[in-house]
């Protein structure tokens, strides 16, 4: 543990990439095998099944600590981590005990089967051996969620420098269902077939936002527009008769789309397609909006009248693979032509949909175009160089999102609570008003969008300026305007406002705006009848 | 009718009637007591100050013209009806816990505080009393310090890390008190020691007054990095990474203080390290505090309050919450602990 322990310390300290592929590196090409697979496993979200619950981990960690149960409740959200907070209230370890990372992920899934007694009295061992960074690590294991600013990216590049194999083919190799347990190794890394598993999706290409104009990109007739749509990139693949759906997060969503199934009917076998997946409202032919989608969204098994109610169709605008031959490296222009031809003979009732390409001869008329997005249910434009080539991660250069400006609104802020994890002592999380009348009317939160350095200043503010708290909430006087920025307003019964916000922010800290100039719950509802 | 309570809790500040005395407040009074020279506790516009005579200078310096008295710890002085003295708190140099009798009733302020010695400030001294006022800044049991030897090891082994890989270590820390305990446990046969003009700025004053520090160097505008190689710089955590400090060329940052036990709070405001060193109490240093002045009565300020107060009132202590509505008023409290 304690060489993992070590990676963990090396990343975790550092905010410079180099620094993290090194140690990454170093590690990879030292470590055993099977502590290098786990790794790897731990850095892309793959986890031993859970064995202890957390409820169980608070009361024997608070326990062994000495302290009562509601304090320990109190530090956890300070802390913003409960790993954490179990490794710091625990009191120093008594022994040490060096035995590799697989050895401690054999021991705790052998737990699954254990009675509680023996779970407990392995975990209690386990905090009175492990001190510091390891037991924390434990922790984590336990816990899941092992976050910690390497991105897959970045654990790939260190893999390619240890393994000498380009970051491309590694990428590909990680995606998809494994686990360490079903894989050595060599099968994962080294062997020759890695195309063995159907399910295994191709690592998505991502584009960057366009900032300024489109006129700096060159020749229009370079490039091809889309919408871009409000919905779920998602990766449709038909192999071996069957389907597989795979979410831009490389999670397996093909159970919550059963609709998907009947692309096998449509489309031939060896066919991969990237799109976006859209709640269709047949009766106007048109997507409905991202809240239709998100009570798909959270169901791991979708009941019959939610099928119904709200169908799911892929908008496919990339084939990345055709008869079973991977069409990466075709260009993207081609790649349409062939996509289009699939697509040619689709009926209305098949789940897949050819997302169509905007017409237009200067930037002036794309321009008009994105202007009207909001009425296609879209976000923005998509705009992708005729000849490029589908590359793996967010690469600047031959895609470009060019969003809508976001929707904006000056409201008052009027409640106040701190963050947790890395923004744990700051005041981070707002409650936002409208004015009506005398009254201030909620009507969103918002989390993001300052900087540290502001969120500093305004924690100082809130801390002498605490009206009423409630529990962790803390009424603050009316006192600070902020711009909150938003891309989609809609009409919600659930809130006190009457609407809900998507991705509500906060742009600017308007400290050039007295109270009474802010906006008005009139303001709101005009947008929401223009925008709604 | 029921007495008065020997100190009171206003809205200028902690009051003592008996006599006639403010203890750190917050707003401009005739007489103010004053535990140690931080911002918070030491503002200007007072009409006397009265601090132990190692304090004074910083205040000084910080306030310019003061009128203002000295006293030794332990020296006994009557106010009116009052009865006071000055007992180290060990937080910074010259820091106190203020020890007031009246009418046979013992009251301590204890201002911040830590107990564990550091070798610079005066070691901390519990003082028996029945009535005390404490902090709560580090109030959770998550919060528990290494000895102040092991966490001297961590900052050098980085340094001299530093020191070989050809950069220049870059240790953001509060300019009075952090800063000089630092100072005295670097190991000054890795390379040079640098520092910041605020942090020189109090190292001045402290050596005035006959507190030995380690040799050090300011890193004025015309210092030419390539004259300090493995050097270490000491410096206010706001320069850490400001022009000033990017034209030492290859570099590492950290941050030393007590918040940096929390990963979160670590990964955003530490650069490459941070360590875990305060100059207030931890957990076990609070309880100890506490339990050894024999005070039936707590007062918790400064800190997680609330939280701590349940605790000792849960723990067979009479604790209330002292209403602090002015607050912490440093910008940054993050920044001094």
């Amino acid at each position: 543990m304690k060489r993992f322990a070590d990676l963990f310390s090396a990343i975790d300290q550092s905010t410079k990439t180099t620094v993290k592929v090194d140690a990454l590196a170093r590690y990879f090409a030292e470590a055993p095998e099977q502590d290098r697979l786990w790794t790897i496993a731990l850095f892309s979200g793959r986890r031993p099944r859970r064995a202890v619950t957390t409820t169980r981990l608070r009361e024997w960690g608070a326990e062994m600590a000495g302290i009562p149960l509601w304090l320990f409740e109190e530090c956890y959200p300070i802390v913003g981590d409960l790993a954490e907070t179990i490794a710091l209230v625990l009191p120093p370890a008594e022994t040490r005990d060096d035995r590799p990372l697989a050895a401690w992920i054999t021991d705790l899934r052998a737990l699954s089967d254990a009675d509680e007694d023996a779970r407990r009295t392995f975990v209690e061992e386990a905090w009175t051996t492990l001190g510091g960074t390891e037991r924390f690590l434990f922790n984590k294991l336990i816990t899941g969620g092992f976050r910690m600013g390497v991105s897959q990216k970045l654990m790939t590049r260190a893999l390619a420098r240890a393994t000498g194999r380009s970051e491309a083919e590694l990428a590909h190799r990680l995606m998809g269902n494994w686990q360490p347990d079903t894989t050595s190794w060599d099968a994962l890394i080294e062997a020759d077939d890695p195309g063995a598993d159907a399910s295994r999706p191709y690592p998505f290409y991502l584009a960057y936002a366009l900032e300024g104009t489109p006129e700096d990109l060159g020749a229009t007739d370079d490039w091809r527009a889309e919408w871009k749509w409000d919905g779920i990139r998602g990766q449709l693949i038909l192999r071996d008769g069957q389907y597989f759906v795979w979410s831009r997060g490389e999670e397996l969503m093909t159970d919550r789309f059963p609709e998907l199934a009947r692309a096998c009917d449509y489309l031939p076998d060896g066919t991969v397609l990237d799109g976006e997946l859209l709640v269709w409202k047949a009766a106007s032919d048109s997507p409905a909006s991202f809240n239709a989608l998100q009570k798909r969204i959270g169901r791991k098994t979708v009941p019959k009248k939610l099928l119904a109610e709200a169908p799911v169709v892929l908008h496919a605008y990339d084939l990345l693979e055709w008869g079973g031959q991977d069409l990466r490296e075709t260009p993207f222009a081609t790649r349409r032509a062939l996509l289009e031809n699939a697509c040619s003979d689709l009926p209305p009732e098949a789940p897949v949909r050819l997302s169509p390409q905007l017409d237009f001869d200067s930037w002036d008329v794309l321009a008009d175009l994105r202007a009207d997005a909001r009425a296609e249910q879209a976000e923005g434009l998509m705009l992708k160089r005729a000849d490029s080539p589908y590359l793996a991660g967010r690469k600047k250069g031959d895609w470009w999102k060019w969003k809508l400006d976001p929707l904006t609104i000056d409201a008052v802020m009027i409640y106040a609570q701190s963050g947790h994890g890395r923004r744990a002592n700051l005041f981070t999380d707002f409650t936002f008003a409208v004015r009506s009348g005398n009254d201030l009317v909620p009507f969103t939160k918002a989390y993001s969008g300052l900087t540290d350095a502001e969120f500093r200043e305004i924690t100082a503010w809130v801390r002498k300026n605490t009206l009423q708290r409630f529990g962790p909430v803390r009424q603050v006087t009316p006192h600070h305007v902020f711009e909150i920025a938003f891309e989609g307003i809609q009409e919600s019964p659930r809130h006190k406002s009457g609407v809900a916000l998507r991705f509500p922010r906060m742009s600017r800290w308007r400290k050039d705006k007295p109270l009474q100039e802010a906006n008005t719950l009139d303001d709101l509802k005009d947008m929401l009848r223009i925008y709604g | 009718m029921a007495r008065e309570p020997v100190l009171t809790f206003t809205d200028k500040g902690i009051y003592c009637a008996a006599g006639n005395f403010y203890i750190d407040p917050w707003r401009p009074v005739d007489r103010a007591l004053i535990t140690h020279g931080h911002a918070d506790h030491a503002r200007p516009g007072h009409g006397s100050y009265l601090a132990t005579h190692a304090a004074l200078p910083v205040m000084r310096h910080r306030l310019g013209s003061i009128s203002a008295q000295g006293t030794a710890f332990g020296e006994q002085i009557i106010i009116n009806d009052a009865r006071v003295s000055f007992h180290p708190a060990g937080h910074v140099p010259g820091s106190a816990q203020i020890r007031v009798e009246a009418g046979g009733e013992v009251w301590v302020a204890s201002g911040d505080y830590k107990t564990e010695a550091d070798g610079l400030s005066e070691a901390f001294e519990p003082v028996r009393c029945q009535h005390f006022i404490t902090e709560s800044t580090f109030g959770l049991p998550v919060f528990n310090w290494q000895p102040q030897k092991n966490v001297a090891q961590q900052i050098n082994d980085w340094w001299a890390g530093c020191a070989r890989a050809g950069k220049t270590a870059f240790l953001g820390a509060y300019a009075l008190g952090k800063a000089q305990r630092l100072l005295t446990l670097l190991d000054a046969g890795i390379g040079p020691i640098l520092t910041h003009g605020a942090v020189e700025a109090t190292n001045r004053v402290l050596r005035e007054q006959g507190i030995v520090l380690p040799e050090t160097v300011q890193a004025t505008a015309d210092i030419r990095p390539k004259d300090h190689p493995g050097a270490i710089v000491l410096a206010p955590p706001s320069a850490l990474g400001s022009a000033w400090a990017r034209r030492f060329g290859p570099q590492e940052s950290a941050f030393a203080s007590g918040w940096m036990q929390l990963r979160g709070v670590r990964r955003r405001r530490a650069g490459d390290r941070g360590f875990v060193i305060s100059d207030h109490a931890d957990w076990t240093g609070l309880l100890g505090a506490i339990r050894e002045t024999g005070a039936e009565n707590i007062y918790v300020t400064h800190g997680y309050t609330e939280i701590f107060s349940r605790y000792l009132n849960e723990n067979g202590w009479n604790a209330q919450i002292v209403p602090t509505e002015f607050g912490d008023d440093a910008a940054d409290p993050e920044d001094e602990a």
